[in-house]
């Protein structure tokens, strides 16, 4: 067991794995910790991802090159991170409901979509997905595409924004005291809006990293509950985007740890026991971090101006 | 030195069928502290929030510096050179004072913020009017007067040249406010303009130079300050006689409630106790005063059973109390919270299930079964003797204003779910501001009713951070600062400075 | 563009709405029927006869609201303590899996018992099971303030992950030929059919029963107002002397508890034994349920219907013209989110400045 453990950590394959199965959590990470730390709660993340998935998808299958399927991606996000902002933050509607409702309304739009387009297929038609940078002659990074590098470069720069620039601070601001924002000249609804929708487009870039990069076909449940994982991850991290990427790799690193040991049969144990891993450790880390967790104050509060 | 910097023309704003402020004109002139003066819900908030933008007007326009400002745009207000400084914080607790002060000055999408200009523009401009901050403290740390200062630093910053202050004074020390009139008297003396929102006549005759009075959302009088009296000011505000409460003699009974070196520990300063004692006796008023913050928090969720002391026990009729409001309520406590809306009421209940919330289990249900009728006809009856109104006993509580709210709630308090008057009588009352907020002939109701039972017996511990109520009403007074309380000596020991200086933590040393 | 609140709940606009997001979804769901080239027009004709239109329809429609029922009631009465419980998947399965293994295990022997008291016993084991797993979330939220949503989300993929180690390996059924499926619960324990040659069984008699109970137990009760009463304000209702914490326990294993009851249900009344895909997201779908009857436990029963319909027909529309069945899901997905419009706008007026 221990020989078996120390020869995987050895492997560079390993790690390769363990960036590859971040990705799309980072990416989704991020885009949960941006509209949260402007105060709204987006459950939307998992229909979103489907969606995104599935766009992106599809513009590449219909033609388009791989990048215009991640804008494709992006905008599905926006679009649905939109109609979130519009039932969250001008109609003050329950951001859980909202929120699971976006997610049902996403997927099934898009496995609707999907049956519709391709009616009559038995096997998933494929795509050409992105190809590992092998130019990059790096041990693990060389394995990535550039997805992932996108993902990884994301993380200094959503920090440089929401720590540096005066938009970041208007984000925060509107997460911590609406009201102050609002007694400042800010719009708060603009805020929240774009941050949402900022962030929906992160998610659905998230979904198209399992279609263009990860996979080269859109399949059914492939999001498979990571949605719902990032939602924790962001806690995890105390809604900081540098401890988010530590988060998501390690999540990731018993992603793919139990992929090894499954195969290794190491232990014994029924596969599934090592699939469930990473779920049982998401919960045990939020329990974990809940004690200091300090939330964006006015997280999951509607603001309605000139409420009285 | 005449000419306006402010003109308001028939503002008129409803909510619903309430007329908040009714075709209002008003100007304010250059180098001028205006006071808007009313009791509480005169319409002095509504229409300070309009001309910020907060609210929309449903009619009349603004005028600023000779042009007119758009509605319900408070960046266009920050624009025009007008700031505010809010009755309640609308500060973000978790980020810095530079934070919240530079908040909205940059252009959005500038790629960096520009923090050292900011910083130095803070410290230059706070060195000008003579408030000092320091600008990387978190603002979660300081204290209710230095909030005010990086409020009012907020508004500066931005060059205004007209500010607003909503009740400025409500959560200061004495000492603290007078400090507050000088640096208004400086901003004039640069040429800023001023209005100063109150409903406290001394400040407003030693403050201003002019005076406008509303009264139920009309103004009623404009006048020179140096023309008018307080006796006069106080006629027009208040436009009717209120009758004084009538105080009985009371006789001081046994101690009902003991606290005993109580330390309660907390993350906010108004969360923490330290060793506090005190005991409350049947038939007497003592009565807590104190800024903000200092605790009151704490004690209030003691005695209501909320929280558990960490240090030192509280015993009520003799008995020691567990962290348990149904415990408290069985013992015969009336509780009287500050927030009405938020910890006295369930908003989206109806108001009959809201009287009968504390005593749900006993008397109102057998064997688990609410008894409908019972319960609905023991909130008639205390609708109709408390005097609720705006609405039947089907209403969600949400729909009542702030007075039936209290009213509502002072009712249940009092009655202890008992069918009438005569077969209660609570051992200990705590009130908790219980005239925050209400208008003249409210605080008034309020008190007697108060009186009334502290007359009969009860024990009545007031928590209030106004004064004038507490001088008004309390037997003996305890100061609390810093989760620290002085000894409670009779009312008419105290000299109004001696209670500034002990809000302020100066003496608090030396009594202990 | 803001929104004012309207003084009271304006009555016309409490019927108006709802009718308003009605016809909205039926609208925008044209719009996907469309796009599918099929015929609209034939297209609601035959989901609303696949759903209502025969006594058969009526029958699977029936026998599909079942189990949507109590995922609706296991809903609504955790969120009307707004303890979000979005596991009742997971508690379903788990409650399943319970009821096989108290009726079906042990060689069909079911532990030398007589059915009368196998019957309650598989129907406790199943409660049990769900409660105990709303249980973990319920302490989670309460005493470390742990949000319940993604607990108990991902509480639902660990579930399905036991539910196939089980049937694959102490529960398979060893007749199955390498299906994934459990043994078989008992003849003796299998609840009768209430219609003849159709699949509707006694269980929903439970279902309505435990409706009628919620409904009953949430406006009567001191129990009932303590829920609401923490639902509605929890600061309020602890100020009042509500035990908060233990309400919100309380609720979680009623919810829990009645989501088990599901599972139970389903494999005694519908399939026999435990499979991966004995439910099509009955869970997720009785969130949606609860919703649209407004965490009513009557209306959850209406709302049940609905929905099982609306799955029925589509089912059976998709037999007949090009429309693939996902419709059914797009059309309750968008219910959803205009009922909740809906409530907006009978609470507040919009105003465009």
């Amino acid at each position: 067991m221990v020989d078996a453990l120390a020869a995987m950590l050895a492997n560079a394959d390993f790690w390769s794995a363990v960036l590859r199965v971040a990705t799309p959590l980072v990416l989704g990470t991020l885009g949960v910790l941006l509209c949260e730390r402007a105060g709204v709660l987006n459950l939307g993340i998992e229909g979103i991802m489907v969606a995104g998935a599935f766009t992106g998808w599809l513009a590449v299958h219909a033609g388009a090159s791989l990048w215009t399927g991640v804008l494709v991606a992006a905008a599905t996000g926006a679009a649905f991170g939109l109609l979130h902002g519009v039932l969250t933050v001008s109609l003050a509607l329950s951001q859980h409901v909202a929120g699971l409702g976006i997610t049902m309304f996403a997927s099934s739009v898009a496995y609707y979509a999907y049956r519709v387009s391709f009616p009559n297929v038995s096997t998933p038609p494929t795509i050409q997905p992105f190809v590992e940078m092998r130019w990059l002659e790096l041990p693990v990074l060389s394995a990535q595409t550039p997805l992932t590098l996108l993902a990884l470069a994301l993380v200094p720069v959503v920090a440089w924004v929401l720590n540096r620039t005066p938009l970041g601070l208007a984000v925060r601001m509107v997460g911590e005291n609406p009201a102050a924002a609002e007694g400042q000249g800010l719009s708060v609804s603009a805020v929240r809006m774009g941050a949402i929708v900022a962030g929906s487009a992160l998610m659905g870039v998230a979904g198209a990293f399992l279609t263009l990069s990860a996979f080269n076909a859109f399949f059914f449940n492939m999001v498979n509950g990571r949605g719902w994982i990032c939602v924790a991850l962001v806690v995890f991290a105390s809604w900081r985007p540098g401890k988010a990427l530590a988060g998501a790799l390690l999540f990731a690193f018993f992603d793919a740890m139990q992929l090894r040991l499954q195969q290794a049969d190491v232990g014994g144990l029924p596969y599934q026991a090592w699939l469930m891993l990473p779920y049982v450790l998401s919960i045990v880390a939020l329990i974990a971090v809940a004690r200091r967790a300090s939330y964006p104050q006015a997280l999951m509060k509607p603001y309605r101006k000139g409420e009285r | 030195m005449t000419d306006t910097v402010l003109r308001l023309a028939g503002i008129t704003k409803r909510f619903g069928s309430l007329v908040a402020n009714d075709a209002i004109s008003l100007e304010l002139s250059r180098g001028e502290i205006l006071a808007l003066l009313g009791e509480n819900g005169a319409g002095k908030s509504t229409l300070v929030s309009i001309l910020f933008g907060h609210y929309v007007a449903d009619e009349g326009s603004i005028e600023a510096f000779g042009r007119p400002l758009p509605s319900g745009d408070p960046a266009a207000a920050l624009a025009a050179g007008v700031g505010m400084v809010h009755q309640h914080s609308t500060l973000a607790d978790n980020l810095s004072v530079l934070d919240n002060v530079m908040l909205g000055t940059e252009p959005l999408w500038r790629p960096v913020s520009r923090r050292r200009e900011g910083r130095a523009r803070l410290l230059d401009t706070a060195r000008r009017f003579g408030l000092a901050v320091d600008p990387d403290a978190r603002v979660a740390r300081l204290s209710v007067g230095e909030r005010q200062r990086v409020e009012i630093l907020k508004a500066l910053y931005r060059d205004a040249r007209v500010l607003i202050l909503d009740e400025p004074t409500a959560v200061l020390t004495p000492q603290e406010s007078e400090a507050l009139f000088a640096t208004l008297r400086g901003m004039v003396a640069e040429g800023l303009s001023v209005i100063f929102i109150s409903h406290k006549l001394d400040e407003v005759l030693r403050v201003s130079d002019r005076i406008a009075v509303l009264r139920a959302g009309r103004l009623v009088a404009t006048m020179a300050a140096r023309d008018t009296t307080k006796s006069a000011l106080a006629e027009v505000m208040v436009g009717r006689a209120i009758p004084p409460p009538v105080t009985k003699p009371h006789s001081r009974g046994d101690a009902v409630c003991v606290i005993d070196r109580v330390t309660m520990h907390g993350e906010r300063a108004s969360a923490r106790l330290e060793g506090a004692s005190l005991s409350l006796h049947a038939g007497e008023i003592a009565a807590i005063a104190g800024v903000s913050g200092n605790g009151q928090a704490a004690l209030v969720e003691l005695l209501c059973g909320l929280r558990a002391a960490d240090e030192g026990r509280v015993t009520l009729g003799g008995r020691a109390m567990p962290a348990d409001p149904a415990a408290w309520i069985a013992a015969g406590t009336a509780r009287i919270p500050e927030d009405r809306r938020d910890v006295g009421t369930i908003g989206d209940l109806p108001v009959w299930e809201n009287a009968i919330a504390e005593h749900y289990r006993k008397p109102f249900a057998s064997a688990g079964i609410v008894r409908r009728g019972a319960a609905r006809s023991f909130a008639r009856r205390l609708v109709d003797r408390y005097d609720v109104r705006g609405g039947g006993i089907d209403t969600p509580a949400r729909a009542l204003s702030g007075g039936n709210m209290q009213k509502l709630i002072l009712g249940r308090a009092l009655s202890g779910g008992a069918a009438r008057a005569a077969d209660f009588l609570p051992t200990l009352i705590v009130a908790s501001q219980p005239t925050w907020g209400l208008d003249a002939g409210a605080v008034a109701w309020v008190h007697q009713q108060l009186l009334d039972a502290c007359a009969r017996g009860a024990a009545l511990l007031l928590i209030s951070e106004d004064l004038d109520e507490i001088l008004a009403l309390a037997d003996r007074i305890a100061v609390i600062h810093a989760g620290r309380l002085t000894p409670a000596r009779p009312a008419r020991s105290w000299t109004l400075a001696e209670l500034g200086l002990a809000m302020a933590g100066e003496g608090a040393r030396d009594a202990a | 563009m803001r929104l004012e609140a309207r003084g009271a709940v304006s009555p016309a606009m409490a019927v108006v709405a709802p009718l308003a997001a009605v016809a909205f979804t039926l609208v925008v769901a044209a719009l996907f029927v469309a796009w599918a080239g099929a015929p609209v027009g034939r297209t609601y004709a035959l989901i609303f006869e696949g759903g209502f239109g025969s006594r058969f329809a009526w029958s699977e429609t029936l026998t599909r609201a079942t189990p949507l029922v109590l995922t609706g009631l296991a809903a609504a009465i955790a969120f009307r303590a707004r303890l979000y419980n979005i596991g009742a998947e997971g508690q379903l399965y788990a409650g399943a899996l319970a009821a096989v293994a108290v009726g079906g295990l042990h060689g069909g022997t079911g532990f030398e018992l007589p059915p009368a008291v196998l019957f309650p016993a598989m129907l406790a084991a199943a409660a049990l099971a769900g409660a105990v797993l709303m249980a973990l979330p319920a302490i989670a939220k309460t005493r470390f303030g742990v949000d319940e949503v993604v607990t108990t989300l991902l509480l639902n993929f660990i579930v399905l992950l036991v539910v196939s180690m089980m049937l694959d390996g102490p529960m398979k059924d060893p007749t199955a030929m390498g299906w994934p499926q459990s043994v078989a619960l008992q003849d003796e324990l299998q609840l009768s059919k209430l219609v003849e040659r159709t699949r509707v069984h006694t269980g929903l008699l439970i279902a309505l029963a435990l409706a009628g109970l919620a409904w009953g137990v949430l406006r009567l009760t001191t129990f009932g107002f303590e829920v609401r009463a923490v639902g509605a304000n929890a600061r309020a209702a602890r100020f009042a002397g509500v035990p908060v914490t233990r309400t919100i326990l309380a609720v979680a294993l009623a919810s829990g508890a009645v989501a088990g009851l599901a599972g139970a249900i389903e494999v005694a009344g519908r399939t026999g034994y435990v499979t991966l895909d004995m439910s099509p997201g009955y869970g997720y779908t009785g969130i949606v349920i609860a919703m649209l009857a407004g965490l009513n436990p009557l209306g959850v029963v209406a709302a049940a219907v609905f929905v099982a319909g609306v799955l029925v027909g589509a089912d059976s529309m998709s037999r007949a013209v090009a429309v693939p069945t996902y419709v059914a899901d797009l059309i309750v997905a968008v219910a959803l989110l205009s009922m909740l419009v809906a409530t907006v706008a009978a609470r507040y007026r919009l105003r465009l400045r």
